[in-house]
């Protein structure tokens, strides 16, 4: 099977190198009905290696876990065989239930029903921590 | 409604406007002391601290207020299973205000997420203990004066001493404030102080593992404990207990106007001799923690 151009979905570009599988699982992209191809380890000018999902459908993705996981990546929505909006992803400033806090003392260890939380304490550097307990996310 | 879970919650001008108040409240006690008629205090001490709880009814008490609550979990449905969410719902149904301790880090929060009433956390495990920092501010403010020009010294435990990292956090936000950090290897203070909160507001620091190093500089110098627990081998803390005990001979090297804070308890790391000298303001800073959480109170009520 060729896996042609899309003609309206989503590719997710310049995607870490090694991260496409983990996006795919977390995304929950084996419960979609339509095509989905992974390519993994692309030739990159930017990059030297990348990663590229393409979903033959647009869906409502999570681009907060996008971004936590692969901030290098591109999301391209695809309308009638042309890019219709291309959007840059970043680090985002939270993220819920993506990670969970390692620390044994922290409240979400015991606590029932509570949302695993994060925030961005810094950019450069890439760090979150356990919005209750403030521990760095491992 | 206002809670307080972090000392960073709170900005420089409202810690000022609190320190004014404990400061009015130390000069006329009376004045106060019907400012919380009918009032209710929820002291929720899910593992015990018998100072700081004292501390929290005592203030109550003296603004006319009356205090509920519990000293440990054993005693609270926490001791069923009952979840911290639940706890607080219920109490705030009961209480006007509610001060929390609690081993895990970030239960007050979760408490201030779900409460119909103020929250005040009064100590999250090893994370936060807001009302011990405002303490130690209102006694530097009191004995040395100032909170902007000092140097200020934390000697001991500086990377699990939590007490340490709220008041470094604190202090960084007024001017001209330098930092010795006093420690064994072991015990440094840790990296994301000084990455996160110290080099971003371009503070002054210093680490060393001397304790006389600085001593003739410092303004201030808190003490905490060295615990034993904390080395990897017992060599290294016998090795390394006896450097940072402060006695009357070390101490004679320092300002005549320095102050000498300590959160308490003090185990041995403060000599009992230097209790004589009149720069040793330990226990007048245990006093101070009274007047701080009533002026607390009296804030997150919005009692003028």
């Amino acid at each position: 099977m060729i896996i042609g151009n899309i003609n309206n979905g989503i590719v997710l570009d310049h995607i870490e190198a090694g991260k496409c599988m983990e996006i795919y699982e977390v995304l929950k992209l084996n419960e979609l009905e339509c095509t989905v191809a992974m390519i993994k380890n692309a030739d990159s000018v930017k990059m030297g290696k990348k990663d590229i999902i393409k979903i033959f459908e647009v869906i409502d993705l999570d681009l907060d876990v996008i971004g936590y996981m692969a901030p290098t990546t591109t999301v391209n929505i695809i309308e009638n065989g042309k890019v219709a909006s291309r959007k840059h992803l970043q680090l985002p400033e939270k993220v819920e239930d993506v990670i969970t806090c390692k620390n044994p003392r922290c409240i979400t260890s015991v606590e029932r029903g509570l949302k695993q939380s994060f925030k961005l304490t810094n950019r450069e550097k890439g760090i979150y921590r356990c919005i209750y307990c403030e521990s760095e996310a491992k | 409604m206002r809670h307080l879970i972090d000392i960073l919650e709170l900005s420089v001008d409202e810690i000022d406007a609190l320190i004014e108040t404990a400061n009015d409240i130390i000069a006329n006690p009376e004045k106060y002391a019907e400012k919380c008629r009918h009032k209710k205090l929820a002291t929720l001490f899910f593992e015990p601290s018998t100072r700081t709880r004292l501390s929290f009814e005592a203030a109550m008490y003296e603004l006319g207020g009356n205090v509920l609550g519990f000293s440990e979990a054993a005693s609270s449905s926490s001791a069923k299973g009952e979840s911290v969410s639940d706890t607080i719902k219920v109490v705030s149904s009961y209480a006007d205000i509610i001060a929390m301790r609690h081993p895990k880090e970030g239960a007050p929060m979760v408490a201030s997420m779900k409460s119909d009433v103020p929250v005040i956390n009064a100590g999250d495990g090893g994370h936060n203990h807001p009302t011990q920092t405002l303490t130690d501010l209102l006694t530097i403010k009191r004995e040395i004066g100032r909170l902007d020009n000092i140097v200020i010294g934390y000697c001991g435990d500086l990377k699990f001493g939590r007490t340490v990292h709220s008041l470094a956090n604190a202090l960084s936000r007024y001017k001209n404030v330098k930092m010795v950090f006093i420690s064994p290897e072991e015990l440094r203070i840790p990296d994301y102080i000084i990455e996160e909160v110290l080099k971003p507001l371009g503070i002054e620091y210093v680490e060393t593992a001397d304790l006389m190093e600085y001593m003739p500089e410092l303004d201030v110098l808190y003490m905490t404990r060295v615990q034993r627990e904390r080395f990897f081998n017992e060599a290294d803390y016998i090795r390394l207990k006896d450097s940072y005990i402060l006695d009357a001979e070390k101490l004679s090297h320092a300002k005549e106007t320095a102050c000498v804070l300590h959160p308490l308890p003090r185990v041995n790391e403060i000599a009992i001799e230097v209790d004589e000298d009149p720069r040793a303001k330990y226990f007048i800073q245990a006093k101070y923690g009274k007047y701080i959480r009533m002026a607390l109170i009296l804030k997150l009520l919005g009692i003028e």
